[in-house]
């Protein structure tokens, strides 16, 4: 018998009991793992064991991709129009926002961010991601080409097949909508791997999308270790295509996974050590709440997060006083007091690494200038930090510490910021604030990153495409630009008239 | 409420209670001068309930009403994903009330009942949700200058206010093909259903005000279209119109436009489709194709294939497989269990249609099925075939006539060479849909690209899609209906030119 998680909540932003199937999602059914193992979970918050589920071994996977293949030939694929395709998506985003309070709980209880963040924004996204797809899935229009009267060419926008999606933990839900939208949109079956950190809401959605009546076979969802399950997708002869959200090594590591199996196509979503650009005509009351919320927001567990923030040198005292008093103003807590802003961090290998980066800024002589310690005596807590009198080539300004730990610096003018900015391995997010349109678009034009947000930070939307310059990752997600990700383009040439 | 009037369907226990006001502002008001139009019924002959009938002064507060909207609650003023949030509950309710509009549209229309649910309104709704869709999908396009200095781009932004205004032979059909691109692209709405038919529009505006639209965004204003299509055509306030109907009505309609205010003007008007048959098809699909294309909707169709030419190795047998066919095609009252088709419209087209199939015996086709009257009431036209017709005969040639034979009557005439067949298919005024039915690719092909009309079929017809566009060559329209090309009809682009960096020097 597969594993059932059970959970009562009992908090006065959130009041019920949850309790679900959290075997291995295979076929429609829930299963137990082949090797009869499970995965501890637990309560970030505390550090305390709140349920196991099934994980899953190489042969599961095996499993997963034969029922993925299977569906794709006969219920999915080229079977099924876009069009029901689509309503299926849109009745999943439906679903969610009828389980929207449990979703937001588990997913605060198994991840650590606060409640009321978890309902308004990652929960809610999810559904609008889903519902963006749906809309896609009977508009993916192939082209006709004219070339010349003998011949009659078309393109066809086909799904690829079966593709294997890898997720982290530090937006579990909505990082399964955003992979599983414009797969299922294009057609494709899915193996999905969650992060055995934060396996529980993905399980939760697993109900949802056989009520939603998704053909069983179409979504897999299995629980496990990198190393394994994760490998076995990277490596699968029967995938043809992976998709990964994660840190940089781990990209590495599947992209020549993928190259040594069966060149399946590769996207991945990795770091980022984004620069956060503040000038001395900005709107310094908003720059400082945005560059706060661009650095705290998820506990500074965002892969865009404005972990370098540069201000203009006239304005930069100012702008650290003021930024320090407003940082102290967030709330660092209980996920479900609703006036929490900032929860644990996920796990104590996380906590453990960002407190060795905070260790590492201050042995190289960087001041503290705010935090700098664990909060409270429970869980994975650390005080918001702020770190000044930086230089570049300290490890706390050049790697990802992916933790609530800023750095601030000095910059003269534009040509000095923009060389700084671009100073970095990675190129996934980047931010101006000026009054100054020109100035600000000029800047925008000269950062190397694969969005830029011009006065505010940290807001992405279904429809605007999001991804990384350099080694910040390979393709785009959101938007039209994801379907590109989830689709086999077909010339057909038809001769009309041509004889040899 | 203040206007309505409760009507009984055949084979069902409850009546059900309609709005019968003009629907303005998210309200059912009455006429300002108090006239009023009687719905009939095809089938019986008989008033079903009169509705309010607009006037040019009600057009004008409709019009009021929607410009209102268009600066406060809707165009710039609401967000793609709340218009789409919409159109996926109007979608909905439409579904959820799906047998109580069919039995509606049955009674007005005549249509059969199985159609009127399964095929008009759900399709319909698949519409809705399918325009819903695309509503946070109207990308402008970003376009390089000089990186260093300046950059432009495009916005796709709705035109305005839209008059739109629809034919009674599909009423749900229409009303969502016109609704759902005018709501995606942020437009508001003046829709003026036909008068023949306006119990369903009305009916579907209680479920706009159920799903939540702002007032001003949808009206609905059944008028007589001298009174209400006229004003909304000249109307200074209407930023675009929209028609589907017949061709002398359209003209009437771009000219108002350019004599106003030079509106913005598409049209889905009439059309005299051929089907060309060749020797090496599959003569009972080919034949049952035919008689689909000019039976559905008992030949009401825009794109009925009405014209039929058959390569003369196969004629005798195609006709006599044809006769057949057609005469499978049951023509009764909605509600009867495999009723194909119902009454033509109106007393009217009724007499315009026998007018049509007398005329043809005058000239001397020769009538190989129907063609007779039918005793009793309602305005049932059977299914008839006229063979060995000539191109210069009325039935084929239209051009002097005001509107087309709209009725299940087939002309067929004979011919030899690939060729032949194309110039006769092509031998028309009008373009808006064609039929090849061949087995050789080649032909498909080489003829699909000869054929001069907007949609063309081939071993098939009459089947339209959501997601794929409609409209005429020629003068069938101008413009598309349906697919993403509908869009375009409703968005005006306004491309920005930012500069930032570049200084002029003065003087030149």
């Amino acid at each position: 018998m597969a594993p059932t998680f059970s959970h009562t909540f009992n908090h006065p932003s959130y009041s019920g009991k949850v309790s679900f199937p959290v075997g291995l999602f295979i076929d429609g059914k829930f299963v137990d793992g082949s090797e009869g193992k499970l995965i501890d979970v637990l309560n970030p918050s505390n550090g305390k064991l709140i349920g196991q589920i099934a994980e899953a071994s190489k042969a599961d996977v095996d499993k997963a991709v034969a029922a993925a293949h299977t569906a794709f030939n006969e219920s999915w694929g080229l079977k099924v129009p876009g069009f029901e395709r689509g309503k299926l998506l849109i009745r999943l985003a439906e679903l969610i926002e009828e389980h929207a309070d449990a979703l937001a709980a588990v997913e605060a209880l198994d991840n650590g961010k606060a409640f009321a963040i978890a309902k308004s924004f990652d929960v809610t996204e999810s559904a609008a991601v889903f519902r963006y797809y749906g809309g896609w899935a009977d508009k993916l229009h192939g082209k006709v080409i004219e070339t010349n009267p003998t011949k009659f060419g078309y393109t066809t926008h086909e799904p690829i097949g079966v593709v294997g999606q890898i997720i982290p933990w530090n937006f579990p839900f909505m990082m399964a909508a955003w992979k599983l939208g414009p797969a299922l949109a294009c057609g494709n079956t899915v193996v999905l791997k969650p992060s055995e950190f934060t396996p529980l809401s993905a399980l939760y959605l697993c109900q949802l999308i056989n009520e939603a009546g998704f053909p069983h076979g179409v979504v897999n969802i299995l629980n496990g270790y990198g190393s394994t399950v994760g490998a076995a997708i990277a490596e699968h002869m029967g995938i043809e295509k992976v998709a990964f959200t994660g840190s940089t090594l781990v990209g590495r590591s599947i992209m020549k996974a993928a190259a040594n199996s069966n060149l399946k196509k590769v996207t991945l979503e990795l770091g980022g050590k984004s620069p956060n650009i503040i000038f001395d005509d900005a709107d310094i009351e908003q720059a400082i709440r945005w560059t706060a919320f661009g650095m705290f927001f998820n506990h500074g567990q965002c892969c865009c997060a404005g972990s370098r923030v540069y201000v203009q040198a006239s304005i930069y005292d100012k702008f650290v006083e003021q930024f320090k008093a407003h940082v102290q103003t967030l709330k660092v807590g209980d996920p479900f007091d609703k006036e929490t802003f900032q929860g644990p961090q996920v796990s104590q290998i996380q906590f453990d690494r960002i407190m060795g980066y905070i260790e590492h800024g201050k042995e190289a002589g960087a001041t503290v200038a705010l935090g700098g310690k664990r909060h409270g005596t429970e869980g994975y807590f650390i005080e918001p930090t702020v770190f000044t009198d930086v230089k570049p080539e300290m490890k706390i300004v050049q790697e990802e510490i992916f933790g609530p730990v800023v750095v601030l610096a000095k910059f003269e003018d534009e040509d000095d910021i923009v060389h700084q900015a671009n100073d970095t391995v990675y190129g996934l997010a980047a931010a101006v604030f000026s009054s100054n349109v020109s100035r600000a678009l000029t800047v925008a034009q000269r950062l190397r990153a694969g969005t830029v947000w011009v006065n505010h930070y940290n807001k992405l939307h279904p429809q605007i495409p999001f991804g990384g310059f350099k080694q910040s990752g390979i393709g785009r997600e959101l938007g039209k630009y994801a379907l590109a990700n989830y689709t086999n383009v077909k010339a057909v040439q038809v001769n009309l008239t041509d004889k040899l | 409420m203040a206007f309505s009037a409760t009507v009984h369907f055949p084979q069902r226990q409850k009546g059900l209670l309609i709005p019968t006001g003009l629907f303005i502002n998210n309200r059912f008001v009455a006429s300002s001068d108090g006239s009023t139009i009687k719905a009939i019924n095809p089938a019986t002959e008989e008033v079903i309930c009169e509705v309010q009938s607009a006037s040019a002064k009600d057009i004008d507060l409709a019009v009021d009403a929607a410009r209102k909207a268009f600066t406060t609650t809707w165009g710039k003023h609401v967000t793609p994903t709340e218009r789409a949030r919409l159109m996926f509950k109007l979608a909905d309710l439409m579904q959820r009330d799906q047998q109580q509009l069919a039995d509606l549209e049955s009674l007005n229309n005549g249509k059969p009942n199985r159609f009127a649910r399964d095929a008009d309104i759900g399709d319909s709704i698949a519409c809705l949700r399918y325009y819903a869709g695309w509503a946070d999908k109207n990308y402008g396009q970003y376009i390089e200058l000089d990186e260093q200095q300046k950059f432009a781009f495009t916005k796709h932004e709705p035109i305005g206010v839209c008059g739109q205004i629809i034919p009674w032979n599909y009423p749900i059909q229409m009303w969502a093909w016109k609704v759902g691109p005018a709501l995606a692209t942020g437009c508001t709405i003046v829709m003026k259903p036909s008068e023949l038919t306006p119990l369903t529009a009305l009916k579907l505006c209680e479920l706009v005000i159920e799903a939540g639209f702002p007032p001003g965004v949808i009206n609905c204003v059944p008028s007589l279209g001298s009174v209400g299509g006229a004003a909304l055509s000249a109307h200074p306030g209407v930023d675009k119109v929209a028609f589907t109907g017949s061709t002398i009505t359209g003209r009437k309609i771009m000219e108002a436009a350019a004599k106003s205010n030079l509106k913005k003007v598409s049209l889905e008007l009439g059309g005299k489709s051929p089907s060309i048959i060749f020797n090496s098809v599959d003569l009972d699909q080919a034949a049952t194709w035919t008689a689909f294309g000019i039976l559905w909707n008992s030949g009401q169709d825009c794109t009925a294939g009405s014209r039929l030419y058959v390569q003369e190795g196969i004629y005798d047998k195609f006709i006599k497989i044809l006769v057949e066919k057609a005469s499978q095609f049951k023509i009764a009252s909605a509600w009867e269990d495999d009723v194909a088709g119902g009454p033509l419209i109106s007393k009217a087209q009724f007499d315009k249609v026998w007018n049509y199939i007398e005329e043809g015996k005058r000239e001397g086709a020769k009538c190989v099925l129907g063609g007779q009257k039918l005793a009793g009431k309602g305005y049932f036209v059977p299914p008839t075939i006229f063979v060995d017709v000539k191109p210069n005969m009325k039935i084929v040639k239209e051009e002097a006539r005001a509107c087309r034979i709209f009725g299940p009557v087939l002309s067929v005439a004979k011919f030899s060479t690939e060729e032949e067949g194309i110039a006769l298919a092509n031998d028309t005024t009008y373009g808006l849909a064609a039929a090849v039915h061949s087995n050789d690719q080649a032909q498909c092909n080489r003829v699909a690209n000869a054929l001069q009309a907007g949609t063309v079929w081939i071993n098939a017809y009459c089947l339209l899609y959501n997601n794929v566009p409609f409209g005429g060559f020629k003068q069938s329209g101008i413009g598309r209906e349906l697919g993403s090309y509908a869009l375009h009809e409703y968005t005006s682009v306004k491309a920005v030119h930012w500069n930032f960096g570049e200084k002029l020097d003065w003087p030149l």
